[in-house]
Parts: C-alpha cells; sequence; structure tokens
C-alpha cells in the first residue's frame, strides 16, 4: 500500500474505472445472456426448439461466470462508495428488488430445464420462467441506470431518509429500459449467428437485424429524450469528451449491421460488441465523476483511501487468476466456429 | 410488522436459505472429485456414475447458491443502509477477494459440468479442484465479514459516529475469524456428508435394486470419509468457540447458556425453557460446575450472567439457548453415529461381512440425514442472534442501521413466497433425479448431449 504514490483524488477514479470496466463487461457478457432468454421466451416458427436448444447450448457453461460482473460491480460500489450504495439501495429498492427476482427467477429454471430435463420431462413452464425473467431484469437494470443519471434522485440533508418509491421510474427510465433489453437482445442474436448454422443461423441473423432497428429507434429516441429530459447529460454525451466516442458508437451500428447482412458473423460479433461498449462508454464519460446525478460523486461518496488502495491492489492480482481462467472457458466452449450445423 | 422486524426476517429468510446452497457449493464438488478420481483410479463405472449424479447436483444447487448470495450482497445494503455505509470500507476486501473466489469457482464449474465430452478425463478431474478450492475458500472469506461484525477493529470511532483511520486488512484479519470459518466450513462438509449418506443409506436399506448395491455403498463411503471425519473435529472447534465467546461475547455466551446470574462454579444448562423475566430456566439439566469448567478451565471460574448487561442489550436467550441445544444435540449425534458407522465398517471388514446388512446403522444414518443442516441452520442462528442487538457488536444496533423504507413487509412476503417456491421445486426436482438415478443406468447422463 503505497497511498503517497497517488494523489489522493486519483484513488476514487481508478476504482470507479474498475467499475466501470464490471459494467461493461457485465453489460457484453451478461447482457448477451439475459437476451438468449429473451429469444428463448419468443422462440417461434417451425425451428423454436432448436433456437431454444442453441440457447441453452451458448448459456449452459458461461452464464454464471458472466453474472459474476454484477456481484463485483457491487462490492465495488459498496466497498469504495459506501455512501452511493447506501443510497441507492434506499432510492432503488424497489427496482433492485424486482432485479433480484428476475435474477433469481432466471437463473433458476435455466438450471432447472438444464439440468431437470431428463428426471421430470418437464420443460415449458420453466423455459416460460426463464424467459420472462430475462425480459424484465433488463428492462429494470436499464431503468436504474437512467435513474443515476436523470438528476430525480436527490439526496435529502439528512440521510438515511426515505425517498419516493418511483422517483426513478423517470420518463428517461422508461426508454432506457427497452433500450437496454433491445441491446440484450442484438448481442445475444448476433452472438448466437457464430454458434449456430443453416437455416437456425439465418433466423438469428434475421432476428438480430429486428432488434438492431429497434435497439436503433429507441437510441435515437433517448437521445432526444436527454435533450428535454436531462439537459446535463445532453450536453455532456454531445460535449468534447464523451461526443467523439459516442459518435465513433453511432457510426459503428450501420457497420455491424452491415456486415451482419454480408454473413461477416464474426466481424459482426466484434462490431456489435464493439458498438455497445463505446456507446456505454460514452455515457459512462458523460456521467463522470458522478455517481448519482447532481449528488453523488466518485470523490465525496468515496470509501477511505487505505481501503480503495486495498480494493485497488486485489484487482491485478485477481486478474492475473481471472483472465487465464476466463480465456480458458472461452477458448473450451467459445473457440471453435460451431457452424457445422451440428 | 414495523420495518425494523420486516427487515430482521427478511435477512433470516435470505441468509438460511443461502446458508444451504452455500454449504452444498464448498462440500459437494470434494465429494465430486473423490468420485471421479477413483473412477480414474480404479475404472469403477459406478464411481464415474456418481461422479456425474453429483455434479449434476451441485449443478442445480450452486446456482441456486449463486442467485441467492447475489441478493444477499444486494439486500445488506437494501436492508440496512446505515450499517453498509458505516461498515462497506472494512468489510468490502473480504467481499471483493471472495468475489474472486467465487469467480474462478464459477469459470470452472462451467469447465467441469460442461466439459465431460471436451477435455482428456485427467484435465476435467483437474478443473474440479479449483471449483472445490475456491468454493472452500470464498465461504472462509465471507465468514471474515461476519467474524467483523461479531468483533469490530481496524478503525476508531469518529465524532461524528462514522469510522476514522480505517485499517482494511485489520478488518479482514479480525481476531474472530480463524475459528468460526474453520467452525462454518467444517458444518458444511458435515451437513452435506451427512445429507448424502442419509439419502444413499435409505436406497441401500430398500435393496429395491441389488445392482446399484456397489454405487449406494460407494456413495455413503464417500459421503462419511467428509462428513464423518468432520463429525469428530467439529465439537472440539466448537468448545474453542465458546471459549472466545467468554472472552470476547460474554452476553452472547450467557444467553446461550441461559446464565442469567454472574456466578462461580456456573453449571452447564443441557434442554430447558429460559424465562427472563424470572431469569430462570426451567425443566433444564444442571452439570454442576460444567460451563466455568468449560469456559474458564476451571470449575470454580467466574462466568458473566445476563445481568451483568443493561437489559436492553440482552439477546434474546429464548432463541439463543434452544438453537445452542439443537445445535450440540446434532452434533453429538452426528458424532455417535460417525464412531459407530466407523467401529461397524472396521469389525466387518475384519470378518468379511458386509456392513450394509446392518438395518440399525442404516436407519440412524438416514435419521442423521438431516442433523448437519439443521445444526449449521441453528448454529447460525445462535451467532447472529446472539449478536443482537447489535448489528456490530458493541458500536451499532440493528435497529440503527434499518432502511427508512417503510414497506419492508412487502418486500419480506415477495422472497418468502419466492424462495418458498423455490425449495418446493428443488425438492421436487431432487427426488426425481433421486428416482431417476436408482433406475437401472441407461446413461441418461449422457443424453443432454444427445446430437441437438
Amino acid at each position: 500500500m503505497e497511498p503517497d504514490t497517488l494523489p489522493s483524488e486519483a484513488l476514487p477514479h481508478l476504482a470507479g474505472l474498475v467499475a466501470l470496466l464490471s459494467v461493461l463487461a457485465y453489460a457484453v457478457l451478461g447482457g448477451a445472456d439475459f437476451g438468449g432468454g429473451t429469444w428463448d421466451l419468443f422462440a417461434s416458427g417451425p425451428r423454436a426448439d432448436e433456437h431454444r436448444a442453441a440457447i441453452g447450448r451458448a448459456m449452459g457453461p458461461v452464464w454464471e461466470a458472466n453474472h459474476v460482473w454484477l456481484i463485483f460491480l457491487i462490492i465495488i460500489l459498496f466497498t469504495g462508495f459506501p455512501a452511493a450504495f447506501g443510497f441507492l439501495s434506499i432510492a432503488l429498492y424497489w427496482p433492485f428488488h424486482l432485479v433480484l427476482a428476475g435474477i433469481a427467477l432466471r437463473g433458476a429454471a435455466f438450471v432447472f430445464r438444464a439440468h431437470g430435463q431428463a428426471a421430470t420431462g418437464w420443460t415449458t413452464g420453466w423455459g416460460w420462467v426463464f424467459g420472462a425473467a430475462s425480459v424484465i431484469t433488463p428492462l429494470l437494470l436499464g431503468a436504474c441506470l437512467a435513474a443515476v443519471s436523470s438528476g430525480e434522485l436527490r439526496l435529502e440533508a439528512r440521510a438515511p431518509a426515505p425517498i419516493a418509491p418511483l422517483a426513478w421510474l423517470s420518463p428517461l427510465a422508461l426508454i432506457m429500459g427497452p433500450l437496454a433489453l433491445s441491446i440484450c437482445s442484438y448481442l445475444a442474436a448476433v452472438y448466437l449467428t457464430l454458434e449456430t448454422g443453416g437455416e437456425v443461423r439465418e433466423d438469428f441473423r434475421r432476428r438480430a437485424l429486428g432488434a438492431w432497428v429497434v435497439a436503433g429507434i429507441l437510441s435515437i429516441g433517448t437521445l432526444f429524450l436527454t435533450y428535454a429530459e436531462a439537459p446535463h447529460l445532453w450536453a455532456e454525451l454531445t460535449g468534447p469528451r464523451a461526443g467523439p466516442i459516442v459518435a465513433v458508437g453511432i457510426l459503428l451500428a450501420p457497420a455491424s449491421a452491415v456486415s451482419l447482412l454480408q454473413g461477416r458473423f464474426s466481424l459482426a460479433r466484434i462490431l456489435a460488441t464493439g458498438q455497445v461498449l463505446l456507446l456505454l462508454l460514452g455515457w459512462a464519460i458523460a456521467q463522470w465523476p458522478y455517481l448519482v446525478y447532481p449528488d453523488l460523486t466518485l470523490v465525496n461518496s468515496a470509501a477511505p483511501p487505505a481501503t480503495l488502495s486495498a480494493l485497488l491492489w486485489t484487482v491485478p492480482f485477481g486478474m492475473l487468476l481471472l483472465v487465464p481462467a476466463l480465456w480458458f472457458l472461452f477458448a473450451v466452449f467459445k473457440g471453435r466456429n460451431e457452424t457445422g450445423g451440428r | 410488522m414495523d420495518a425494523l422486524t420486516a427487515a430482521r426476517w427478511q435477512m433470516e429468510v435470505s441468509l438460511s436459505f443461502h446458508m444451504i446452497f452455500a454449504a452444498v457449493g464448498m462440500a459437494m464438488p470434494f465429494m465430486m472429485l473423490m468420485a471421479e478420481g477413483r473412477w480414474l483410479r480404479t475404472g469403477d463405472p459406478a464411481a464415474l456414475q456418481l461422479a456425474k449424479t453429483w455434479a449434476k447436483v451441485t449443478a442445480v444447487l450452486f446456482a441456486i447458491g449463486a442467485i441467492s448470495g447475489t441478493a444477499l450482497s444486494f439486500e445488506l445494503g437494501l436492508l440496512w443502509p446505515t450499517f453498509m455505509v458505516f461498515a462497506g470500507p472494512m468489510i468490502g476486501l473480504a467481499f471483493a477477494l471472495e468475489a474472486y473466489a467465487f469467480f474462478i469457482e464459477a469459470i470452472f464449474l462451467g469447465l467441469y459440468l460442461y466439459g465431460w465430452d471436451r477435455l482428456r478425463p485427467s484435465v476435467h478431474w483437474l478443473c474440479g479442484w479449483p471449483v472445490a478450492l475456491s468454493g472452500t475458500a470464498s465461504g472462509i472469506l465471507v465468514v471474515s465479514a461476519n467474524g467483523w461484525m461479531q468483533g469490530p477493529v481496524g478503525f476508531t470511532l469518529g465524532p461524528d459516529g462514522m469510522p476514522t483511520e480505517v485499517d482494511p486488512l485489520a478488518a479482514l484479519f479480525n481476531p474472530a475469524w480463524g475459528l468460526m470459518a474453520t467452525h462454518s466450513t467444517l458444518s458444511t462438509y458435515q451437513a452435506v456428508g451427512f445429507a448424502a449418506a442419509g439419502t444413499y443409506a435409505r436406497a441401500l436399506l430398500r435393496r429395491g435394486r441389488p445392482e446399484r448395491g456397489a454405487y449406494n455403498r460407494l456413495a455413503v463411503t464417500i459421503a462419511l470419509m467428509l462428513g464423518g471425519s468432520t463429525a469428530l473435529i467439529q465439537p472440539l472447534v466448537g468448545d474453542l468457540l465458546a471459549r472466545r465467546a467468554h472472552e470476547a461475547q460474554p452476553a452472547k455466551l450467557a444467553a446461550m447458556e441461559a446464565q442469567f446470574r454472574t456466578e462461580r462454579g456456573a453449571p452447564l444448562r443441557i434442554g430447558g425453557w429460559p424465562d427472563p423475566e424470572s431469569m430462570q430456566t426451567s425443566w433444564v439439566i444442571e452439570i454442576p460446575s460444567g460451563l466455568s469448567l468449560l469456559a474458564t478451565q476451571d470449575p470454580q471460574g467466574e462466568v458473566l450472567g445476563l445481568e451483568a448487561f443493561p437489559r436492553d442489550e440482552w439477546p434474546e436467550t429464548r432463541v439463543v439457548h434452544p438453537a445452542f441445544q439443537v445445535m450440540v444435540g446434532a452434533g453429538f449425534t452426528m458424532l455417535g453415529v460417525a464412531v459407530w458407522y466407523w467401529l461397524a465398517r472396521w469389525r466387518d471388514h475384519r470378518h468379511g461381512l458386509d456392513w450394509t446388512r446392518r438395518g440399525w446403522l442404516l436407519r440412524a444414518l438416514i435419521i442423521s440425514g438431516p442433523l448437519g443442516f439443521i445444526a449449521l441452520e441453528a448454529g447460525w442462528i445462535v451467532t447472529e442472534v446472539g449478536r443482537q442487538p447489535w448489528v456490530v457488536y458493541g458500536v451499532m444496533r440493528t435497529r440503527d442501521a434499518v432502511t427508512p423504507v417503510t414497506a419492508v413487509g412487502a418486500s419480506l412476503a415477495g422472497f418468502a413466497v419466492l424462495y418458498g417456491a423455490l425449495a418446493i421445486t428443488l425438492v421436487w426436482l431432487l427426488s426425481r433425479l433421486a428416482a431417476s438415478e436408482q433406475e437401472p443406468a441407461s446413461g441418461e447422463y449422457g443424453a443432454r448431449h444427445a446430437p441437438l
């Protein structure tokens, strides 16, 4: 622990960066698992069962590892930014509880279906629960993300004070929820084109393009709504810091759609992931240095420097373990291009 | 119901639910590895099938542990925001380290569960080790946070009531941690080992399918290697913990032992119903000077009674004492059954007899099946209710930590229904799994890998 080597202001920002990396990883990995569940719910047509099988096969080995990024985020929040965690726990009491119910039902139904199928012969009910929970959870998570940016959640002078139970449900939240869901669905469908073949792949390509259109419309809607509802966010999103990143993210959108149309699925996966990462990054830069606009910043809600320093020191050592393990996991299950149409 | 009561109940429901699956996630991988290791060594097909069945059980229960654990990490703040604002900087490091361990566990569990056909058998077996080791590591790490709540260190209280001079490493390595983590880790092995032994002892007793004999016998053997050995050590660790309570949390010890009066030569009270109003314990068996001897190693040693503490700092002895009796009673029963089992195995081995013909031993194992989990839950009730009225012992009261949200009763009801439904579904699913595995081997596990 060498707190002197860094100005103490830097520690909260570094911890914030680690939190942001968790958000990004969760969005493109965990988000795709929610998207998979969404496609499971809406699987239709003659190949619906094949769709579900492909989704189950793609998620099975990785969904729990992907889920841990969310746990990371929460732990970084309550260790590094306890004041913000405490405030959000009160302000987002109901959406967080619903998220937890969604996470519980999604995970439970998925494993019940995957491992209980042979013994119970019952799949439809669990599939339905799995799908419905996969739809609801990203809706709520998107809304929570909106709530911390919109400026609707205000810290009372004497915390902890009760906060109106529906304060989080701003117009921005109402559009960012569906936006999150459509992005998750888009990612999932793009990823699934790489893990399927033949007509099933065509189905997922079509679904990916459909989700792309919906996500595009909702993104434009979100931008306009920030202009009207959260001018501070609009100013930042279009400003010199976040603007260029958002612009590149927006430009990647047609590129990923074109590569899908051309059947260049690996490229589409890279572009789609990059697009989502850049847009989220743009949002994060626009939000910086606020955790909850406008009252809680990284600095004013930070834990003492000793804690932040200890937390940050775990990262390189932890990643030394995690990165090779994650690489191995994805190499074994995602490395081969499963286009053989098995 | 006021917010405090509802929040305490929601925490109780969530924790006691999660404990079961956390325990399985810590212990089951070891049993799975023992079975697969035996298959690798001997080629015993029963061992392979056992490993695959236990892997499937681990998969389902680990997932429930993961989601209920996620819920808990949120609920710490949702229900006790003031506590987390205060304690996050101290206990957060333990959770952060636990998260890495949990991550490793989740990654290698994915490899293990879905890698039967993709990895060489030896590599597959090796992938199970990080699951088992990091499962146990995460359990040990998270107990550090609880140890800190029992004996908070690593800070000084500032004038505004917030911690200053925070030392997260001192908080992580708090003095309560070592013994508590040992006790709780052993309890998970014991609980899962006895539960599995009971399950397969039932199959052995029925003798419905003699061709499954070797399979069920191996299952009991492995389960009691884990559960039976820990049952022997556990009372010793428990004794050390009680001595620690005597020094560090005397009010908790007094509540555990229904010790109302401060006295020398305090008796050990077995059973009984304590009444805080009259400060008497009725229907109790007393062993003279027993408690003084255990707590102070001196039959005339002084043990503080609840009367030594302000009335509003008494833990609820009507919960803590019975829970403690249940835990100790279950522990000693399991100890007895484990000794009986090993003596029987040893004798039968010498005389070339089949130990599974011993119906009474099998019945004892069946009855002991749930005892490990009962002891585990009761033990955590002792720890947690025994700490009351404090959430951080001596520093912050539980009632001052609770959320200002008013309708906590609604989230409590929601979680109770959710976990109740999950529990019922799980019992049904596991019983179906158990029934299907007692059917003739049909490679049903392989069915999942059928061409898709």
